[in-house]
């Protein structure tokens, strides 16, 4: 089975080719072709899983352009990290395909959005099979040209269409990195395969500079297309797009693909200890930043955004620290709860009409399964045990304590305030009084397509977490870890939840400090966090409005040098055309109009001969006679 | 013996002269006719003068100007006709009114 894992990116790609130009004749202008092809994929990949976890590994590939003696393959590999993603990325995505049949059910663009979806699927699924840099590269660009169409989607709105523009350069400055990392790995280990490229680390034949720093270029791409600070700014704005999108995209696996990168890449980076500390401490402040964030937003999906922002923090970190199997662990189990909160976000969204979470407000008893799958996905990103979440954040702190304390802590403090945000979104969105009487009024479970779903999710964000063992047998970096049960992290994690949930129950639910009285006695560090640190702002003058500025000036000196110049030679060139002109006129025509004057002068002297009158002729004649004969006389 | 031969060239000369002078210089018509008749009398008195000089048995000077004469008698003719025509048209036969080849 395993030898046909090169199967399952190829059915989505052509269901999107099928939707793309067929769809419109199709029944539900081809969403059961999506659907279809995004289920089948993801049996194929459940019993790719089930072959890897038996110990099998796969390979294969295509020759795509050969170069000298040099070969280039569009080839697969599939151990059980492959296999592990190819089943996330299939389920996630088949989850999505059936909750959008009713969430954008009569859009606009139903049909390309479906279409978008499977060259989505189809794309991350080539992502995860690539065994070399260079197509994981092309793949990487795919997935991101698919999160520049479907946070776009509704592209009649400026805004939507600026995120999108966002969402692609931001990453685009990540992927400059990276590309110039691939180059000097290849130019170090001339292969773009990751196979040979651990070798070529393991002969020691990388230098150690090169080494490092292609390391952190490599984890510059991983950073912009993971949201890590300081190139978070995108993912908060792409919630423009269809909530089911993103979910897929900007909670499961686009943004995973990140860290995906830097697990398969894992040979470079735990050869440099500078690059592991780089993705560690960057994984950790982002992690704390961006959960600092969450507290403050009043967007339910923003708040959705900075959470995925922080917690693919909590997975970069891990992978910092070595804990290979842990960010992997939470990866998966990320997946699951924050899709599911993303989907019933969008179960939300679709009931009131609003994302603003002041506007809504007990719509648990209107929304019950939409509360109770909610309430599953937030205890697994808290870290509520025994939901999956606990399993998969123990395991890392476990792990970071062993090995940096001080990412250790941050990544405490981050959860104490995912604990605190989480509840608080929790209960203004569920609980308490509705703010808005009109939106709750309306609010209305979906039907089976969006509810199942969630359901599923659900189950699986609440069970995940009991398949450590089994996980922990499969993907691992070197050899098998388990972190082992540590009493002091279990009662530290504890300590930073349960205060966050208290904390955040005390302010909104009990109302024992009221939340005006917290804005006015914080008030500086408020405002900050309502502006997002101000980043976005600094982005925007030095990077927006200088490349404008830059802009205009080459416009003025296109506009008034360049032009300037043509149009001075069309000038001089008038003027010579004159000039010859006058010459053509003057000096030419003078000359012809001259000698045909000369010519008429000329004729008016000699028609004076013309008299008309005959004895002038008969004279003339006579003379002649006389001339004629003197001239014989004499010369005879 | 008879007279020198210079005494008729001279008065053929002469006449021819005359006639020319009348022929170039005479507004009227039939002046001018009368110019070109005096003209061909004198050419045929050097006609004969030549002949009876050359070979006076022969008389080829004689015939010869019988010929001009016949010639001039045909021509005048035709002359007289166009000045006829002339007249009628114009009214008068001053040539040097008649110029409408002028340029």
């Amino acid at each position: 089975m395993a030898q046909l894992a090169w199967l399952i990116p190829v059915l989505p790609l052509m269901a999107a080719l099928i939707i793309t130009f067929l769809g419109h004749r199709l029944p539900g202008r081809g969403d059961r072709v999506g659907i279809a092809a995004v289920a089948v994929a993801f049996v194929l990949s459940v019993g790719v899983l089930l072959d890897a976890a038996g110990g099998a590994v796969a390979s294969g590939g295509v020759t795509w352009a050969v170069h000298g003696d040099q070969a280039l393959r569009l080839g697969y590999e599939v151990r059980g990290l492959e296999a592990l993603m190819l089943v996330i990325v299939t389920f996630v995505s088949l989850m999505v395909h059936i909750y959008s049949v009713e969430y954008m059910h009569g859009d606009v663009r139903y049909k390309r959005y479906f279409a978008v979806l499977s060259l989505f699927t189809f794309s991350m699924l080539g992502l995860v099979l690539a065994d070399n840099l260079l197509f994981l590269f092309v793949f990487w660009e795919l997935v991101g040209l698919c999160s520049y169409l479907l946070i776009g989607h509704w592209y009649e709105d400026p805004a939507n269409v600026r995120a999108a523009n966002k969402a692609f350069l931001t990453t685009r400055v990540g992927d400059v990195g990276m590309f110039v990392g691939i180059m000097l790995l290849f130019a170090q280990a001339g292969s773009f395969r990751f196979a040979d490229i651990a070798a070529s680390v393991a002969a020691g034949q990388v230098s150690p500079a090169a080494l490092t720093a292609a390391a952190i270029l490599i984890f510059a791409g991983a950073a912009g297309k993971s949201a890590q600070f300081p190139l978070h700014v995108w993912l908060p704005d792409a919630m423009a797009g269809p909530t089911p999108a993103s979910a897929l995209i900007h909670a499961a696996t686009m943004v995973a693909a990140g860290v995906y990168l830097v697990a398969k890449a894992f040979a470079i980076f735990a050869a440099s200890a500078a690059a592991m500390s780089v993705v560690a401490w960057v994984g950790a402040v982002t992690a704390l930043f961006a959960a600092t964030l969450a507290v403050v937003m009043d967007d339910i999906k923003r708040v959705l955004a900075y959470s995925t922002v922080s917690q693919l923090g909590f997975m970069m970190a891990a992978l910092g620290v070595g804990a290979y199997t842990a960010a992997m662990f939470h990866l998966t189990t990320h997946a699951f709860f924050k899709a599911l909160l993303f989907l019933a976000s969008g179960s939300v969204i679709h009931a009131t009409g609003t994302q603003n979470m002041h506007e809504m407000g007990g719509l648990f008893r209107k929304l019950p399964i939409t509360g109770w799958t909610w309430l599953v996905g937030a205890g697994a990103l808290i870290g509520i045990p025994p939901l999956s979440g606990f399993w998969s954040k123990e395991e890392i702190l476990i792990d970071a304590l062993a090995a940096n304390p001080a990412v250790f802590w941050m990544l405490l403090a981050a959860a104490l305030l995912t604990a605190f945000y989480t509840t608080r979104a929790t209960y203004m969105t569920f609980f308490g009084r509705p703010r808005n009487e009109a939106a709750y009024a309306k609010a209305h479970e979906g039907g089976m397509v969006m509810t199942y779903p969630l359901v599923i999710l659900g189950a699986l964000a609440a069970v995940a977490g009991f398949f450590a063992g089994p996980f922990s047998e499969l993907v691992y970096y070197g050899h098998p870890h388990r972190a082992p049960f540590n009493p002091f992290v279990f009662a530290a994690a504890t300590a930073a939840w349960v205060p966050g949930v208290l904390a955040a129950l005390a302010v909104y639910k009990y109302d024992l400090v009221s939340r005006a009285a917290l804005i006015r006695a914080f008030y500086p560090i408020w405002r900050l966090l309502k502006q997002r640190y101000y980043i976005d702002d600094a982005y925007n003058l030095v990077f927006v409005r200088g490349s404008l500025a830059l802009a205009g000036i080459a416009a003025w000196f296109d506009k008034y040098v360049v032009d300037g110049i043509v149009n001075g030679v069309a000038w001089a060139t008038g003027k010579l055309s004159e000039s010859v002109g006058d010459f053509d006129s003057g000096v030419v025509d003078g000359a012809v109009n001259g000698i045909a004057g000369a010519f008429v002068a000329g004729g008016r002297l000699l028609r004076r001969a013309q008299t008309g009158f005959f004895q002038s002729y008969a004279l003339a004649a006579f003379l002649g006679l006389v001339a004629g004969l003197v001239i014989l006389v004499i010369g005879g | 013996m008879g007279i020198p031969l210079t005494y008729p060239l001279t008065l053929a000369a002469v006449l021819f002269g005359i006639g020319l002078y009348g022929a170039l210089t005479q507004r009227n018509a039939i002046r001018i006719l009368m110019g070109v008749e005096l003209m061909l009398n004198a050419v045929n008195i050097n006609l004969l003068a030549f002949g009876n000089a050359v070979d006076g048995a022969a008389a080829t000077g004689q015939v010869f100007a019988l010929f001009v004469m016949t010639v001039s008698a045909a021509e005048v003719a035709l002359a007289l006709a166009i000045i006829l025509l002339l007249a009628k048209r114009r009214k008068h036969i001053d040539i040097e009114r008649v110029n409408l080849l002028r340029w």
